[in-house]
């Protein structure tokens, strides 16, 4: 508790706190501000950070450049949708399934993919995300490439998933306890396994620690919140479309984690607001200083992504002070 | 029996425009270890340089020719911008920017070209079926693909194994330090292999535009798939990636002509025509997880 308040006097840490202090009245804010638009993006923020929560684990803290983390939403996302599809659209049921799903395919793909190193590791993700999104094209019954509308989970009694207040704090509370979690992971024995495998994998082997099987256990974590945030995405648009993990929207994930600040906590979640402010506020800045430039944003933005690769690898989190840890 | 060989030789029209991307992007890794995620935008620029130059000069193969030089000085532009920047960098690095790459020329694509596809005419003197056998017709214009696509491989394999800067390709994919010391001028080697590299991929989407269409995006599915084939076939190693290509463009082609029929015994007929192109591309990263199972550093890569 003492760390937390003497955290709070750091710049990194007032920053921290006014924005998960926004994000938590943010159904308050936009309906006092009538601006209920902002809702569903700050509801896609929050999901999408838990994602880049759940890849930092194994890209930010581990080195290990997954480059197909967009797969667990598919996963996720599909197995909530195909049991809604045949009617079981009870909350209780569709969630365990799903996480069990994700938990599962990371656990076998993480087997096989371990193996290789450094850029077959990379393109080893990416195939296996493709063959995913592959799946998912061909899976006629299920609306194939054009996706398939289902109804939200229902958890009778407790929550109403349709309301979009409830909805959104269902995916703050997530979020907070991903956060949670991934503190606690960062910093035990097992995360600081992790990261000295990042540092030094043939040190860390020689110490006798069995790399890879730890490795496997990050991965399957990380793979297990991918799926919650898959289950998540399915809910928020009512909708599962094989464009929900293209390979596109995997390297999205790496840009805000490197964006944000890799291997920090709040990285990822400041990662993930600064890629959708951008997306949002580009174009109409575009469009002030040319009118119709703003269609043509990532004409801009493809060269921030060049420079922030070649400059700025500390990411967003680096700009607010030094770090102790 | 027919069927299949035309089956076959498309196939190998596929395999041979996937090497082309592929061999550009193996030397890139191989020698220089750089991860060009925009090089399937070097495949789209060349197919639209291409529809311009063919629509000012009103020749296919003029427009095709000059559009070769230009994709070269296109290549050469970013690598002296950018690339150059990124060698010394992480593979992580390396992906992050030329993700950035790819948004940034397809989108100036569509400012300069606007949203809509293009399409390129097949030229008049191939617009006519060639007999590949007595009595088995071939449309002329895929043979057209096969015969410069296999002679490029062929100048390709002569260039890497007979030449000087052939022989300074492969001194560089197994040691780019030491060449480096002895006096060879790498930055001239790199832009030039990096220029050779968007000119094959240049030449690649040209010759496919006819076939598909020229269209935003239309090099990103196929750079994974190139992104693929060096990868099965050993990353730096020509050969691998010429056979890879051989055994995915068979995977893809033969999947599309011969799975809805087999389905077809079992599942309705739209769902079998739906599920078949799925199930050969699920084929092709199949295969590569196999391989790299078997085989972590592909099947001709160099172990470490």
């Amino acid at each position: 508790m003492r760390d937390l308040l003497s955290s709070l006097r750091t710049p990194r840490g007032i920053a921290t706190a006014l924005i998960l202090l926004v994000l938590a009245a943010l159904p308050l804010l936009t309906q006092a501000f009538d601006q209920r638009y902002l809702l569903s993006i700050g509801t896609r923020i929050v999901i999408w950070s838990i994602a880049a929560v759940s890849l930092n684990m194994i890209l930010g803290y581990g080195g290990l450049v997954s480059f197909g983390h967009a797969m667990f939403f598919g996963v996720g996302g599909y197995a909530v949708g195909i049991l809604s599809a045949h009617g079981v659209s009870s909350g209780w049921i569709q969630w365990p399934v799903a996480l069990l799903a994700a938990t599962a395919w990371a656990a076998l793909i993480g087997a096989l993919s371990l193996r290789t190193r450094g850029l077959y590791f990379i393109m080893i993700t990416l195939a296996f995300a493709q063959l995913v999104y592959y799946v998912g094209s061909g899976l006629e019954a299920y609306g194939g490439d054009d996706g398939l509308n289902i109804s939200r989970s229902r958890f009778p009694g407790l929550i109403d998933l349709r309301d979009k207040a409830n909805f959104y704090w269902l995916c703050f509370a997530l979020l907070c306890a991903s956060l949670w979690f991934c503190n606690r992971y960062a910093n035990s024995r097992f995360g600081l396994v992790i990261r000295g495998a990042k540092s030094n994998e043939l040190r860390m082997t020689a110490l006798g620690f069995p790399v890879f099987r730890y490795r496997l256990a990050a991965f399957t974590i990380s793979g297990a919140f991918g799926g919650l945030a898959g289950i998540l995405l399915a809910n928020e648009g009512a909708y599962i479309s094989p464009a929900m993990m293209s390979w596109v929207k995997s390297g999205d994930l790496i840009v805000i984690i490197v964006l944000g600040g890799m291997g920090t906590l709040f990285g990822p979640l400041y990662g993930t607001i600064a890629f959708f402010v951008l997306e949002e506020a580009l174009p109409p800045i575009l469009n002030l200083a040319h009118k119709g430039w703003g269609e043509y944003w990532m004409i801009v933005f493809g060269p921030l992504l060049v420079l922030i690769a070649l400059y700025a690898r500390g990411g967003i989190d680096s700009l607010l002070g030094r770090r102790h840890d | 029996m027919e069927y299949l060989l035309l089956q076959v030789l498309n196939g190998v029209q596929l395999g041979l425009l996937m090497f082309l991307l592929a061999a550009g992007l193996t030397l890139t890794l191989g020698i220089m270890d750089l991860v060009n995620l925009a090089h399937g935008s070097l495949y789209m620029i060349g197919a639209y340089i291409a529809w311009t130059l063919i629509g000012v000069t009103d020749s296919f193969v003029l427009g095709a020719l000059l559009a070769l030089p230009a994709t070269f000085l296109v290549g050469v532009a970013v690598e002296i911008v950018v690339i150059r920047r990124l060698y010394a960098r992480d593979h992580l690095t390396q992906v992050l920017a030329t993700f950035g790459l790819i948004l940034f020329f397809n989108e100036l694509v569509r400012a300069l070209w606007g949203p809509g596809g293009k399409s390129i005419a097949v030229p008049t003197f191939l617009n006519r079926t060639i007999e590949i056998l007595p009595g088995v017709p071939y449309p002329a214009y895929r043979f057209a693909i096969i015969v410069v696509g296999a002679a490029v491989a062929i100048l390709l394999a002569w260039l890497v194994a007979r030449t000087r800067l052939g022989m300074l390709i492969r001194a560089g994919a197994s040691n780019r330090r030491m060449i480096g010391a002895l006096g060879v001028n790498i930055e001239l080697l790199f832009s030039l292999v990096f220029g050779l590299g968007a000119v094959f991929a240049g030449l690649a989407g040209l010759m496919a535009a006819p076939i598909a269409s020229v269209r935003i995006g239309m090099g990103d599915d196929i750079l994974i798939l190139a992104l693929v084939i060096i990868v099965i076939g050993g990353i730096g190693s020509i050969k691998g990636a010429f056979i890879a290509a051989m055994v995915v463009g068979q995977i893809d082609i033969v999947g599309r002509a011969f799975l809805p029929d087999m389905l077809k015994t079992f599942m309705s007929s739209s769902a079998a025509s739906s599920a078949a192109p799925a199930i050969s591309q699920v084929l092709v990263y199949v295969l590569m997880a196999a391989v790299l199972v078997w085989r972590p550093t592909g099947l001709f890569g160099q172990r470490t």
